[in-house]
């Protein structure tokens, strides 16, 4: 399978462990991710707080760069990115006048025919079978709180993924693998997502919950599909510790570590021994 | 979210509606809000709160209104535009130094200002820490994109 690739800012900045990963994950899976040529950033948050022109005409240009490389399908493994991305292509897909005007602002031709995918989507794409034909080592001692955030399935009329409010597709995917999932009461909430240094308490704040929350319920370990919460999970997992006085100690994985893990793969090779907390 | 806020999405909703612009654009929580949908995935009236977020932010910053104590947000997500303009996709450190600067001319506070300065060796540790973020080849486009969406005219 040949899918193109938008890594985005995070996975080729300090998230690039969640590359690392997603790369021998979905490479011993035989899926070739062909990164698109030039991409640019979303423009995230910044752009659809600050000018909302912008925060069509970042994820359009990109757009346009997949589709002159001939790509049906796009993986954009942050949610931020593939919000923007798809709610960017809907909205051409929809009006030749927006077509029109972002071709002539990016100068490119855009259509807004490109699918974007989120991880949990290629996965699957695979399919559980093939999932569990090539199973080597289920994930047996793992008690897992699987972890949506906010931007995975909303808004729901944009990203059509999964249910809003009780998403099943990661634990799935993990049940399949062998993992035992919890149940929890976190699971769509937000862990403050890019307001890590802008609004570094509000993200201290949310995210203590979710950790207490997922703990709780019995999981020893989370598993995201989002740069930014493993950042605010796993990064600031310390700074939580400390402002709150209490001990977390919880292992946050991205979902192609732990079906990495479940496929053979050494820890090492999902550069797992990157993250900020280890295994107690 | 909407718990930590001084208006929540809801009455900032009624006070547009009532004709209280004003009260609305110095909200402090049009920049506490972390924008993660869930306020316009579950109006029972299918409004589109967080885009009125946006468009409140916006209107905010062109206004000169923001509040001072959420001026750090805005401060932070205009150092963010700034770097991709210039760079084509972020560059992680750059921003820091960027935000970082911004913040403390605007605020004066020395803690703030190396608070972070730990994490440094920590993210080296991890290989996390890139000195010089990739560029794209082509970053004159990219100011002729701003350029082309910033004008209002």
């Amino acid at each position: 399978m040949n899918i193109g690739y938008y890594p985005g800012c995070a996975l080729h900045g300090s998230s690039d462990d969640y590359e690392e990963s997603l790369r021998a994950c979905l490479n011993t899976l035989d899926v070739q991710l062909q990164e698109i040529d030039e991409w640019i950033c979303c423009g995230a948050t910044a752009a659809h707080s600050l000018n909302q022109k912008l925060s069509t005409a970042l994820p359009a240009r990109n757009l346009a760069l997949a589709e002159r490389g001939g790509f049906g399908e796009m993986l954009a493994p942050c949610p931020m990115c593939s919000m923007q991305l798809i709610k960017a292509q809907r909205a051409l897909a929809e009006n030749e006048g927006l077509r029109r005007e972002m071709s002539g602002i990016v100068e490119l031709e855009v259509r807004g025919t490109t699918r974007v995918l989120n991880l949990i989507q290629v996965f699957e794409q695979i399919g559980l079978d093939r999932l569990k034909a090539a199973l080597k080592s289920p994930l047996k001692s793992l008690s897992a709180a699987c972890y949506y955030g906010c931007l995975l399935t909303r808004p729901p009329d944009v990203v059509e993924f999964d249910d809003c409010e009780q998403p099943r597709s990661m634990e799935a995917i993990l049940t399949a693998l062998g993992a035992k999932t919890v149940d929890w009461s976190y699971r769509t909430e937000c862990c403050g997502g890019g307001m890590t240094l802008a609004s570094e308490e509000t993200v201290l704040d949310l995210s203590h919950k979710i950790l207490s929350n997922a703990a709780a319920h019995g999981a020893n370990c989370l598993v995201v599909a989002c740069p930014m919460c493993h950042v605010n999970l796993d990064m600031k997992q310390p700074d939580i510790e400390h402002r709150y006085g209490v001990r977390h100690g919880m292992v946050i994985y991205y979902l192609s570590d732990v079906v990495g893990m479940a496929l053979g793969l050494p820890e090492s090779a999902l550069g797992i021994n990157r993250h900020f907390v280890g295994k107690a | 979210m909407a718990a930590q806020m001084d208006i929540a999405p809801n009455r900032l909703i009624r006070l547009l509606q009532l004709g209280r612009e004003r009260e609305a654009l110095n909200a402090q929580s049009i920049w506490q809000c972390v924008s993660c949908q869930t306020c316009a995935t579950r109006c029972p009236k299918s409004v589109n709160c967080a885009g009125i977020m946006d468009a409140l932010r916006q209107l905010s910053m062109e206004e000169g209104r923001v509040s001072p104590a959420q001026r750090r947000v805005m401060l932070f997500q205009k150092a963010f535009l700034d770097n991709i303009r210039r760079n084509g996709r972020l560059d992680e450190l750059e921003l820091i130094v960027q935000f970082k600067l911004a913040g403390f001319m605007h605020d004066r506070r020395f803690s703030l200002l190396f608070k972070d300065a730990t994490l440094a060796p920590k993210l080296n540790k991890r290989k996390k820490l890139h000195l010089r973020g990739k560029k794209v080849r082509d970053r004159a486009v990219l100011r002729r994109i701003f350029a082309r969406s910033m004008d209002h005219s």
